[in-house]
Protein backbone atom coordinates (compact mmCIF):
# COMPACT_ATOMS: atom_id res chain seq x y z
CA UNK A 1 0.00 0.00 0.00
CA UNK A 2 1.05 3.49 -0.61
CA UNK A 3 -0.07 6.72 0.42
CA UNK A 4 -0.11 10.19 -0.78
CA UNK A 5 0.30 13.79 1.31
CA UNK A 6 -3.60 14.18 0.90
CA UNK A 7 -4.00 11.15 2.84
CA UNK A 8 -5.33 9.07 0.20
CA UNK A 9 -3.97 4.93 -0.07
CA UNK A 10 -3.73 2.95 -3.52
CA UNK A 11 -3.68 -0.61 -2.95
CA UNK A 12 -2.02 -1.90 -6.94
CA UNK A 13 -3.47 -5.38 -8.36
CA UNK A 14 -1.95 -6.30 -12.29
CA UNK A 15 -2.40 -3.00 -13.13
CA UNK A 16 -5.55 -1.74 -11.31
CA UNK A 17 -5.22 0.71 -8.30
CA UNK A 18 -7.84 0.36 -5.32
CA UNK A 19 -7.82 3.81 -3.82
CA UNK A 20 -9.32 5.18 -0.65
CA UNK A 21 -8.86 7.50 2.06
CA UNK A 22 -6.18 6.37 5.04
CA UNK A 23 -7.33 6.04 8.99
CA UNK A 24 -5.84 9.45 9.44
CA UNK A 25 -7.82 11.09 7.59
CA UNK A 26 -10.88 9.31 8.29
CA UNK A 27 -10.06 10.28 12.29
CA UNK A 28 -9.90 13.55 11.16
CA UNK A 29 -12.98 13.90 9.43
CA UNK A 30 -15.11 12.02 11.90
CA UNK A 31 -18.20 10.38 11.18
CA UNK A 32 -18.51 10.74 7.29
CA UNK A 33 -22.54 10.74 6.33
CA UNK A 34 -22.40 11.05 2.74
CA UNK A 35 -19.78 9.73 0.05
CA UNK A 36 -19.81 10.91 -3.79
CA UNK A 37 -18.01 8.80 -6.31
CA UNK A 38 -17.06 9.33 -9.99
CA UNK A 39 -18.74 7.00 -12.70
CA UNK A 40 -17.17 4.35 -14.10
CA UNK A 41 -15.73 5.14 -17.61
CA UNK A 42 -14.24 8.15 -16.12
CA UNK A 43 -10.64 9.55 -16.58
CA UNK A 44 -8.72 11.13 -13.94
CA UNK A 45 -5.44 12.36 -13.85
CA UNK A 46 -3.08 12.30 -10.74
CA UNK A 47 -4.38 15.84 -8.77
CA UNK A 48 -8.06 15.97 -9.72
CA UNK A 49 -11.01 15.52 -8.09
CA UNK A 50 -12.32 12.31 -7.49
CA UNK A 51 -14.75 11.83 -4.59
CA UNK A 52 -16.35 14.13 -2.30
CA UNK A 53 -16.62 12.81 1.32
CA UNK A 54 -18.93 14.79 4.02
CA UNK A 55 -19.02 14.98 7.88
CA UNK A 56 -21.85 16.57 9.60
CA UNK A 57 -19.99 19.19 9.48
CA UNK A 58 -18.04 19.61 6.61
CA UNK A 59 -17.19 18.76 2.90
CA UNK A 60 -14.16 17.38 1.61
CA UNK A 61 -12.52 16.52 -1.37
CA UNK A 62 -10.86 13.35 -2.50
CA UNK A 63 -8.25 13.52 -5.19
CA UNK A 64 -7.32 11.19 -7.26
CA UNK A 65 -3.23 10.30 -6.27
CA UNK A 66 -2.78 8.50 -9.61
CA UNK A 67 -4.37 8.76 -13.14
CA UNK A 68 -6.70 6.23 -14.68
CA UNK A 69 -9.59 5.12 -15.60
CA UNK A 70 -12.32 4.11 -13.30
CA UNK A 71 -13.70 0.96 -13.56
CA UNK A 72 -15.46 0.82 -10.27
CA UNK A 73 -17.11 2.48 -7.53
CA UNK A 74 -17.60 0.77 -4.11
CA UNK A 75 -21.59 0.73 -3.92
CA UNK A 76 -21.57 -0.27 -0.27
CA UNK A 77 -19.92 3.34 0.84
CA UNK A 78 -22.60 5.39 -0.71
CA UNK A 79 -25.29 3.52 1.16
CA UNK A 80 -23.31 3.05 4.17
CA UNK A 81 -20.97 6.24 4.74
CA UNK A 82 -19.87 5.13 7.93
CA UNK A 83 -18.14 2.59 6.59
CA UNK A 84 -15.19 4.59 5.68
CA UNK A 85 -14.92 5.21 9.29
CA UNK A 86 -14.97 1.44 10.19
CA UNK A 87 -12.83 0.33 7.42
CA UNK A 88 -10.99 2.80 5.99
CA UNK A 89 -8.51 1.07 4.90
CA UNK A 90 -10.19 -2.18 3.75
CA UNK A 91 -13.67 -2.49 2.97
CA UNK A 92 -14.09 1.19 2.87
CA UNK A 93 -12.27 1.49 -0.30
CA UNK A 94 -13.86 4.29 -2.93
CA UNK A 95 -12.49 3.12 -6.49
CA UNK A 96 -10.55 1.27 -8.52
CA UNK A 97 -8.50 2.94 -11.41
CA UNK A 98 -7.10 0.97 -14.32
CA UNK A 99 -3.58 2.71 -14.43
CA UNK A 100 -2.79 4.90 -17.28
CA UNK A 101 0.86 5.44 -15.51
CA UNK A 102 1.92 2.88 -12.99
CA UNK A 103 4.96 4.95 -12.17
CA UNK A 104 2.97 7.46 -10.54
CA UNK A 105 2.34 4.91 -7.73
CA UNK A 106 6.32 4.44 -7.03
CA UNK A 107 6.24 8.33 -6.57
CA UNK A 108 4.01 7.92 -3.83
CA UNK A 109 5.46 7.25 -0.03
CA UNK A 110 5.63 3.89 1.67
CA UNK A 111 3.80 3.34 4.90
CA UNK A 112 7.18 4.02 6.86
CA UNK A 113 7.29 7.36 5.13
CA UNK A 114 3.52 8.42 5.04
CA UNK A 115 3.23 7.50 8.86
CA UNK A 116 6.48 9.63 9.53
CA UNK A 117 4.93 12.60 7.37
CA UNK A 118 2.02 12.22 10.22
CA UNK A 119 4.64 12.85 13.10
CA UNK A 120 5.06 16.41 10.97
CA UNK A 121 1.50 17.69 10.78
CA UNK B 1 -5.80 19.52 7.54
CA UNK B 2 -4.77 21.93 9.75
CA UNK B 3 -3.33 25.71 10.20
CA UNK B 4 -0.78 27.66 12.05
CA UNK B 5 -2.48 30.23 13.19
CA UNK B 6 -2.08 32.68 16.10
CA UNK B 7 -3.10 31.49 19.48
CA UNK B 8 -6.11 32.65 20.39
CA UNK B 9 -8.06 34.15 23.56
CA UNK B 10 -9.11 31.07 26.30
CA UNK B 11 -11.98 30.51 28.67
CA UNK B 12 -11.28 29.70 32.11
CA UNK B 13 -12.17 26.05 31.38
CA UNK B 14 -9.66 25.59 27.94
CA UNK B 15 -7.11 23.32 29.62
CA UNK B 16 -10.33 21.48 30.95
CA UNK B 17 -10.92 20.63 27.27
CA UNK B 18 -7.72 20.29 25.97
CA UNK B 19 -7.12 17.45 28.83
CA UNK B 20 -10.25 15.83 27.85
CA UNK B 21 -8.93 15.75 24.03
CA UNK B 22 -10.95 18.59 22.23
CA UNK B 23 -9.79 19.40 19.08
CA UNK B 24 -9.05 23.31 19.70
CA UNK B 25 -9.73 25.58 16.52
CA UNK B 26 -9.94 29.37 16.08
CA UNK B 27 -13.58 30.67 16.84
CA UNK B 28 -14.56 34.51 17.16
CA UNK B 29 -11.03 35.23 18.44
CA UNK B 30 -11.15 32.14 21.09
CA UNK B 31 -10.03 28.75 20.55
CA UNK B 32 -12.42 26.60 21.36
CA UNK B 33 -13.43 22.79 21.02
CA UNK B 34 -14.83 22.03 17.61
CA UNK B 35 -15.30 18.30 19.30
CA UNK B 36 -14.01 15.68 21.80
CA UNK B 37 -12.94 12.24 21.27
CA UNK B 38 -16.52 10.99 20.36
CA UNK B 39 -17.23 13.56 17.51
CA UNK B 40 -19.67 15.22 16.26
CA UNK B 41 -22.22 12.60 15.07
CA UNK B 42 -22.51 11.11 18.77
CA UNK B 43 -22.04 14.44 20.82
CA UNK B 44 -24.81 15.42 18.71
CA UNK B 45 -27.41 12.34 19.77
CA UNK B 46 -26.02 11.67 22.92
CA UNK B 47 -27.50 15.65 24.13
CA UNK B 48 -30.84 14.62 22.38
CA UNK B 49 -30.73 11.52 24.48
CA UNK B 50 -29.06 12.79 27.65
CA UNK B 51 -27.27 15.83 28.75
CA UNK B 52 -24.62 17.48 27.00
CA UNK B 53 -22.11 20.41 28.34
CA UNK B 54 -21.07 23.29 26.40
CA UNK B 55 -18.40 25.62 27.15
CA UNK B 56 -19.89 28.86 25.84
CA UNK B 57 -17.69 31.41 27.81
CA UNK B 58 -16.59 32.99 24.34
CA UNK B 59 -20.03 34.92 24.51
CA UNK B 60 -20.56 37.58 25.40
CA UNK B 61 -22.72 38.20 29.24
CA UNK B 62 -23.20 41.83 30.87
CA UNK B 63 -25.15 43.96 32.89
CA UNK B 64 -26.64 46.91 32.24
CA UNK B 65 -26.94 48.96 35.51
CA UNK B 66 -28.84 52.05 35.84
CA UNK B 67 -26.65 54.86 37.20
CA UNK B 68 -28.78 56.66 39.73
CA UNK B 69 -31.62 53.80 40.60
CA UNK B 70 -34.83 55.72 42.52
CA UNK B 71 -34.66 52.69 44.65
CA UNK B 72 -39.08 52.19 43.51
CA UNK B 73 -38.36 48.71 42.00
CA UNK B 74 -41.02 49.32 38.80
CA UNK B 75 -39.56 52.47 38.14
CA UNK B 76 -36.40 51.03 38.31
CA UNK B 77 -36.87 48.39 36.03
CA UNK B 78 -38.71 50.88 33.24
CA UNK B 79 -35.89 53.27 33.27
CA UNK B 80 -33.35 50.74 32.49
CA UNK B 81 -35.84 48.93 30.27
CA UNK B 82 -36.08 52.30 28.03
CA UNK B 83 -32.80 52.94 28.20
CA UNK B 84 -31.95 49.70 26.14
CA UNK B 85 -35.53 49.40 24.07
CA UNK B 86 -34.83 51.82 21.44
CA UNK B 87 -31.68 49.29 20.17
CA UNK B 88 -34.04 46.32 20.33
CA UNK B 89 -37.81 44.84 18.81
CA UNK B 90 -38.24 43.33 21.84
CA UNK B 91 -40.85 44.16 24.84
CA UNK B 92 -38.10 44.81 27.20
CA UNK B 93 -40.64 47.16 29.99
CA UNK B 94 -43.26 44.18 29.92
CA UNK B 95 -40.38 41.63 31.64
CA UNK B 96 -41.63 39.96 34.41
CA UNK B 97 -38.99 39.56 37.06
CA UNK B 98 -36.57 36.97 36.44
CA UNK B 99 -37.95 36.62 32.91
CA UNK B 100 -35.50 35.87 29.99
CA UNK B 101 -36.46 37.54 26.52
CA UNK B 102 -35.02 36.47 22.85
CA UNK B 103 -34.51 39.91 20.88
CA UNK B 104 -32.73 41.28 18.47
CA UNK B 105 -29.85 44.49 17.91
CA UNK B 106 -31.13 46.56 14.88
CA UNK B 107 -29.36 49.25 12.99
CA UNK B 108 -31.47 52.15 11.54
CA UNK B 109 -32.05 50.45 8.64
CA UNK B 110 -33.91 47.60 10.78
CA UNK B 111 -31.21 44.92 9.79
CA UNK B 112 -29.94 42.99 12.42
CA UNK B 113 -26.86 43.95 13.96
CA UNK B 114 -26.68 40.56 16.82
CA UNK B 115 -29.23 38.59 18.59
CA UNK B 116 -29.44 38.64 22.43
CA UNK B 117 -31.14 37.43 25.49
CA UNK B 118 -32.12 40.29 28.03
CA UNK B 119 -33.32 39.14 31.49
CA UNK B 120 -34.98 41.27 34.38
CA UNK B 121 -33.76 41.13 37.64
CA UNK B 122 -35.28 39.20 39.98
CA UNK B 123 -34.77 40.53 43.44
CA UNK B 124 -36.24 44.45 44.46
CA UNK B 125 -32.64 46.19 44.97
CA UNK B 126 -31.65 45.66 41.67
CA UNK B 127 -34.34 46.27 39.54
CA UNK B 128 -32.49 48.61 38.05
CA UNK B 129 -30.11 46.44 35.91
CA UNK B 130 -31.07 43.95 32.61
CA UNK B 131 -28.86 40.74 32.19
CA UNK B 132 -27.74 40.47 28.46
CA UNK B 133 -25.69 37.55 26.78
CA UNK B 134 -24.58 38.58 23.13
CA UNK B 135 -22.90 36.47 20.09
CA UNK B 136 -18.86 35.83 21.02
CA UNK B 137 -18.12 37.89 17.65
CA UNK B 138 -20.36 40.64 17.74
CA UNK B 139 -19.52 41.58 21.39
CA UNK B 140 -16.97 44.61 21.05
CA UNK B 141 -18.88 46.23 18.85
CA UNK B 142 -22.72 45.77 20.43
CA UNK B 143 -21.43 47.12 23.99
CA UNK B 144 -19.81 49.73 22.20
CA UNK B 145 -23.43 50.41 20.93
CA UNK B 146 -25.30 49.86 24.39
CA UNK B 147 -22.63 51.65 25.88
CA UNK B 148 -22.79 54.95 23.93
CA UNK B 149 -26.75 54.86 23.72
CA UNK B 150 -27.26 54.39 27.43
CA UNK B 151 -24.11 57.32 28.01
CA UNK B 152 -23.87 58.13 31.70
CA UNK B 153 -27.67 56.97 32.64
CA UNK B 154 -26.56 53.57 33.10
CA UNK B 155 -23.68 51.37 33.18
CA UNK B 156 -22.29 48.92 30.89
CA UNK B 157 -20.81 45.86 33.21
CA UNK B 158 -19.09 43.28 31.26
CA UNK B 159 -18.89 39.87 32.62
CA UNK B 160 -17.48 37.49 30.28
CA UNK B 161 -14.05 37.14 31.93
CA UNK B 162 -15.86 34.72 33.88
CA UNK B 163 -17.50 31.48 32.64
CA UNK B 164 -20.88 30.38 31.03
CA UNK B 165 -21.77 26.92 30.79
CA UNK B 166 -24.62 25.43 28.95
CA UNK B 167 -25.91 22.08 30.24
CA UNK B 168 -28.26 20.92 27.58
CA UNK B 169 -30.82 18.24 27.02
CA UNK B 170 -33.44 15.76 28.66
CA UNK B 171 -31.63 15.21 31.84
CA UNK B 172 -30.19 18.63 32.20
CA UNK B 173 -33.13 19.26 34.86
CA UNK B 174 -31.83 16.19 36.93
CA UNK B 175 -27.98 16.89 36.40
CA UNK B 176 -28.34 20.43 37.38
CA UNK B 177 -30.45 20.50 40.30
CA UNK B 178 -28.20 17.79 42.13
CA UNK B 179 -25.71 20.37 42.05
CA UNK B 180 -27.74 23.95 42.09
CA UNK B 181 -31.20 22.82 43.69
CA UNK B 182 -33.05 26.17 42.40
CA UNK B 183 -32.77 24.47 38.73
CA UNK B 184 -35.91 22.61 39.20
CA UNK B 185 -38.22 25.17 40.25
CA UNK B 186 -37.18 27.24 37.14
CA UNK B 187 -39.30 27.64 33.75
CA UNK B 188 -37.94 27.83 30.53
CA UNK B 189 -36.77 31.35 29.86
CA UNK B 190 -36.13 32.51 33.09
CA UNK B 191 -33.19 33.30 35.58
CA UNK B 192 -32.52 33.20 39.16
CA UNK B 193 -29.34 34.30 40.83
CA UNK B 194 -27.85 31.43 43.18
CA UNK B 195 -25.01 30.54 45.61
CA UNK B 196 -22.60 27.59 44.74
CA UNK B 197 -19.97 27.26 47.13
CA UNK B 198 -20.48 30.54 48.65
CA UNK B 199 -20.08 32.38 45.27
CA UNK B 200 -22.97 34.31 43.65
CA UNK B 201 -23.66 32.94 40.32
CA UNK B 202 -26.58 33.30 37.67
CA UNK B 203 -28.11 30.52 36.86
CA UNK B 204 -30.82 30.53 33.57
CA UNK B 205 -33.28 27.95 31.99
CA UNK B 206 -32.49 28.73 28.07
CA UNK B 207 -30.40 27.22 25.69
CA UNK B 208 -29.84 27.00 21.81
CA UNK B 209 -29.97 23.36 21.07
CA UNK B 210 -34.26 23.36 21.13
CA UNK B 211 -34.15 20.89 24.12
CA UNK B 212 -34.66 21.65 27.66
CA UNK B 213 -31.20 23.27 29.64
CA UNK B 214 -29.59 25.79 31.41
CA UNK B 215 -26.54 28.53 30.79
CA UNK B 216 -24.65 29.20 34.01
CA UNK B 217 -22.73 32.13 34.60
CA UNK B 218 -19.89 31.47 37.08
CA UNK B 219 -17.10 33.57 38.42
CA UNK B 220 -13.81 32.27 36.44
CA UNK B 221 -12.51 30.30 39.76
CA UNK B 222 -15.82 28.44 40.06
CA UNK B 223 -15.34 27.09 36.41
CA UNK B 224 -13.22 23.82 36.54
CA UNK B 225 -14.77 22.78 40.09
CA UNK B 226 -18.34 23.28 38.24
CA UNK B 227 -17.34 21.60 35.02
CA UNK B 228 -15.79 18.66 37.20
CA UNK B 229 -18.88 18.42 39.17
CA UNK B 230 -21.38 18.51 35.88
CA UNK B 231 -19.15 15.66 34.01
CA UNK B 232 -18.76 13.54 37.10
CA UNK B 233 -22.61 12.56 36.29
CA UNK B 234 -22.26 9.74 34.08
CA UNK B 235 -25.21 11.58 32.44
CA UNK B 236 -23.41 14.50 31.01
CA UNK B 237 -20.85 14.82 28.57
CA UNK B 238 -18.60 17.47 26.76
CA UNK B 239 -19.93 18.74 23.84
CA UNK B 240 -17.78 20.67 21.29
CA UNK B 241 -18.94 23.43 19.11
CA UNK B 242 -19.51 21.60 15.94
CA UNK B 243 -22.66 19.67 17.50
CA UNK B 244 -24.01 22.57 19.13
CA UNK B 245 -24.11 24.09 15.77
CA UNK B 246 -26.00 20.91 14.27
CA UNK B 247 -28.32 20.83 17.12
CA UNK B 248 -29.32 24.79 17.07
CA UNK B 249 -30.04 24.40 13.20
CA UNK B 250 -32.12 21.12 13.74
CA UNK B 251 -33.62 23.26 16.44
CA UNK B 252 -34.45 25.62 13.28
CA UNK B 253 -32.51 28.31 15.37
CA UNK B 254 -30.86 31.45 13.20
CA UNK B 255 -27.01 31.62 13.97
CA UNK B 256 -25.55 35.18 13.47
CA UNK B 257 -23.36 35.86 10.56
CA UNK B 258 -24.70 33.11 8.54
CA UNK B 259 -28.51 33.05 8.83
CA UNK B 260 -28.90 37.00 9.84
CA UNK B 261 -26.65 39.70 9.05
CA UNK B 262 -26.83 43.64 9.16
CA UNK B 263 -29.09 43.80 5.99
CA UNK B 264 -31.57 41.08 7.21
CA UNK B 265 -34.65 42.48 8.67
CA UNK B 266 -36.47 40.18 11.81
CA UNK B 267 -39.48 40.00 9.83
CA UNK B 268 -37.28 38.57 6.88
CA UNK B 269 -35.78 35.99 9.34
CA UNK B 270 -38.76 34.76 9.91
CA UNK B 271 -38.46 36.05 13.84
CA UNK B 272 -41.76 37.99 14.11
CA UNK B 273 -42.46 36.39 17.43
CA UNK B 274 -39.00 38.64 18.26
CA UNK B 275 -41.30 42.13 17.50
CA UNK B 276 -43.19 42.93 20.09
CA UNK B 277 -46.80 44.11 18.98
CA UNK B 278 -46.68 47.30 21.34
CA UNK B 279 -43.25 48.27 19.98
CA UNK B 280 -44.67 47.56 16.58
CA UNK B 281 -47.68 49.48 17.09
CA UNK B 282 -45.84 52.43 18.55
CA UNK B 283 -43.20 52.21 15.54
CA UNK B 284 -40.53 53.09 18.21
CA UNK B 285 -37.83 50.41 17.12
CA UNK B 286 -34.80 51.06 14.11
CA UNK B 287 -36.49 50.34 11.50
CA UNK B 288 -40.04 49.87 12.65
CA UNK B 289 -41.78 51.44 9.04
CA UNK B 290 -39.54 48.60 7.15
CA UNK B 291 -41.06 45.98 9.91
CA UNK B 292 -44.77 47.36 9.31
CA UNK B 293 -44.64 47.41 5.82
CA UNK B 294 -42.74 43.67 5.31
CA UNK B 295 -45.45 42.39 7.28
CA UNK B 296 -48.30 44.28 4.95
CA UNK B 297 -47.03 42.10 2.00
CA UNK B 298 -43.77 44.61 1.29
CA UNK B 299 -41.29 41.47 1.72
CA UNK B 300 -38.84 40.09 -0.99
CA UNK B 301 -37.42 37.25 1.20
CA UNK B 302 -38.27 34.94 4.00
CA UNK B 303 -36.23 32.78 5.85
CA UNK B 304 -37.11 28.53 5.02
CA UNK B 305 -36.11 25.42 6.43
CA UNK B 306 -34.99 22.80 3.81
CA UNK B 307 -35.51 19.30 3.63
CA UNK B 308 -32.86 17.78 0.70
CA UNK B 309 -34.65 14.96 -0.45
CA UNK B 310 -31.59 13.45 -2.33
CA UNK B 311 -27.75 13.78 -2.10
CA UNK B 312 -25.23 15.72 -1.04
CA UNK B 313 -25.99 18.36 2.37
CA UNK B 314 -26.47 21.93 0.65
CA UNK B 315 -24.55 24.23 2.77
CA UNK B 316 -23.99 27.42 3.21
CA UNK B 317 -23.44 29.25 -0.09
CA UNK B 318 -24.97 26.78 -1.95
CA UNK B 319 -27.55 28.43 -4.77
CA UNK B 320 -31.59 27.32 -3.91
CA UNK B 321 -33.29 26.89 -7.39
CA UNK B 322 -37.10 27.44 -8.31
CA UNK B 323 -39.15 24.53 -10.67
CA UNK B 324 -37.71 26.36 -13.53
CA UNK B 325 -34.38 26.21 -12.31
CA UNK B 326 -34.16 29.66 -11.64
CA UNK B 327 -31.96 30.76 -8.67
CA UNK B 328 -34.53 32.09 -6.08
CA UNK B 329 -32.34 32.14 -2.91
CA UNK B 330 -28.92 30.86 -1.23
CA UNK B 331 -28.74 28.85 1.90
CA UNK B 332 -27.46 30.01 4.70
CA UNK B 333 -26.67 27.27 6.78
CA UNK B 334 -27.06 23.51 6.29
CA UNK B 335 -25.59 19.85 7.06
CA UNK B 336 -26.80 16.75 7.59
CA UNK B 337 -29.09 16.29 10.42
CA UNK B 338 -28.20 13.57 12.85
CA UNK B 339 -31.21 12.97 14.34
CA UNK B 340 -33.10 13.08 11.10
CA UNK B 341 -30.62 10.85 9.15
CA UNK B 342 -30.88 13.40 6.35
CA UNK B 343 -29.19 16.34 5.06
CA UNK B 344 -31.26 19.76 6.36
CA UNK B 345 -30.95 23.81 5.27
CA UNK B 346 -32.08 26.88 6.48
CA UNK B 347 -31.65 29.95 3.61
CA UNK B 348 -33.72 32.72 2.03
CA UNK B 349 -36.43 32.77 -0.73
CA UNK B 350 -39.14 35.05 -1.84
CA UNK B 351 -42.40 34.70 0.42
CA UNK B 352 -44.45 33.33 -2.82
CA UNK B 353 -41.83 30.41 -2.28
CA UNK B 354 -41.62 30.59 1.79
CA UNK B 355 -44.78 27.69 2.17
CA UNK B 356 -43.96 24.37 3.75
CA UNK B 357 -44.65 22.11 0.54
CA UNK B 358 -42.81 24.01 -2.00
CA UNK B 359 -40.85 22.01 -4.38
CA UNK B 360 -37.45 23.73 -4.79
CA UNK B 361 -33.89 22.59 -5.61
CA UNK B 362 -30.18 23.24 -4.55
CA UNK B 363 -27.43 23.54 -6.26
CA UNK B 364 -24.40 20.95 -4.87
CA UNK B 365 -21.56 21.28 -6.88
CA UNK B 366 -23.25 22.08 -9.78
CA UNK B 367 -25.93 19.70 -9.66
CA UNK B 368 -29.77 20.23 -8.66
CA UNK B 369 -30.72 18.27 -5.74
CA UNK B 370 -34.86 17.84 -5.07
CA UNK B 371 -35.57 19.87 -2.08
CA UNK B 372 -39.05 20.87 -0.11
CA UNK B 373 -39.80 23.97 1.80
CA UNK B 374 -40.75 22.45 5.50
CA UNK B 375 -41.61 23.92 8.69
CA UNK B 376 -38.81 24.93 11.33
CA UNK B 377 -38.05 23.29 13.68
CA UNK B 378 -37.05 20.39 11.98
CA UNK B 379 -36.35 18.55 15.45
CA UNK B 380 -39.32 19.42 17.88
CA UNK B 381 -38.41 21.87 20.80
CA UNK B 382 -38.68 19.93 23.90
CA UNK B 383 -38.55 23.53 26.70
CA UNK B 384 -39.80 22.78 29.97
CA UNK B 385 -42.80 25.74 30.83
CA UNK B 386 -43.73 25.38 34.37
CA UNK B 387 -47.30 26.62 35.03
Amino acid sequence: MRFSKDHEWVEVTDGVATIGITAYAAGQLGDVVFVELPAVGKQVKAGDDLAVVESVKAASDVYAPVSGEVIEANGPVVDSPDTVNASPEHSGWFVKLKLANPAEVDALMDKAAYEQFLQTL
Amino acid sequence: MSAATEPGKTTPLTGAHVALGGRMVAFAGYDMPVQYADGVLKEHLWTRAHCGLFDVSHMGPAFLQLARPSGDPDADHAAVAALLEPLVCGDLKGLKRGQLRYTLLLNAEGGILDDLMVGRAVTDERQGMLQLVVNAGTKDADFALIAAAVGDAAELIRADEGALIAVQGPEAEAVVSAIIPEAAGLSFMTFTPALLDDHRITLSRCGYTGEDGYEILVPAELAVPLWTRLLADGRARPIGLGARDSLRLEAGLPLYGHDLDETVSPIEAALDFAVSKRRLKAEDFPGAARAVGELAGRLTRRRVGLRVLEGAPAREGAEIADGSGAVVGVVTSGGFSPSLGAPIAMGYVPPTLAEPGVALGVIVRGKRQAAEVIQMPFVPHRYRRKA
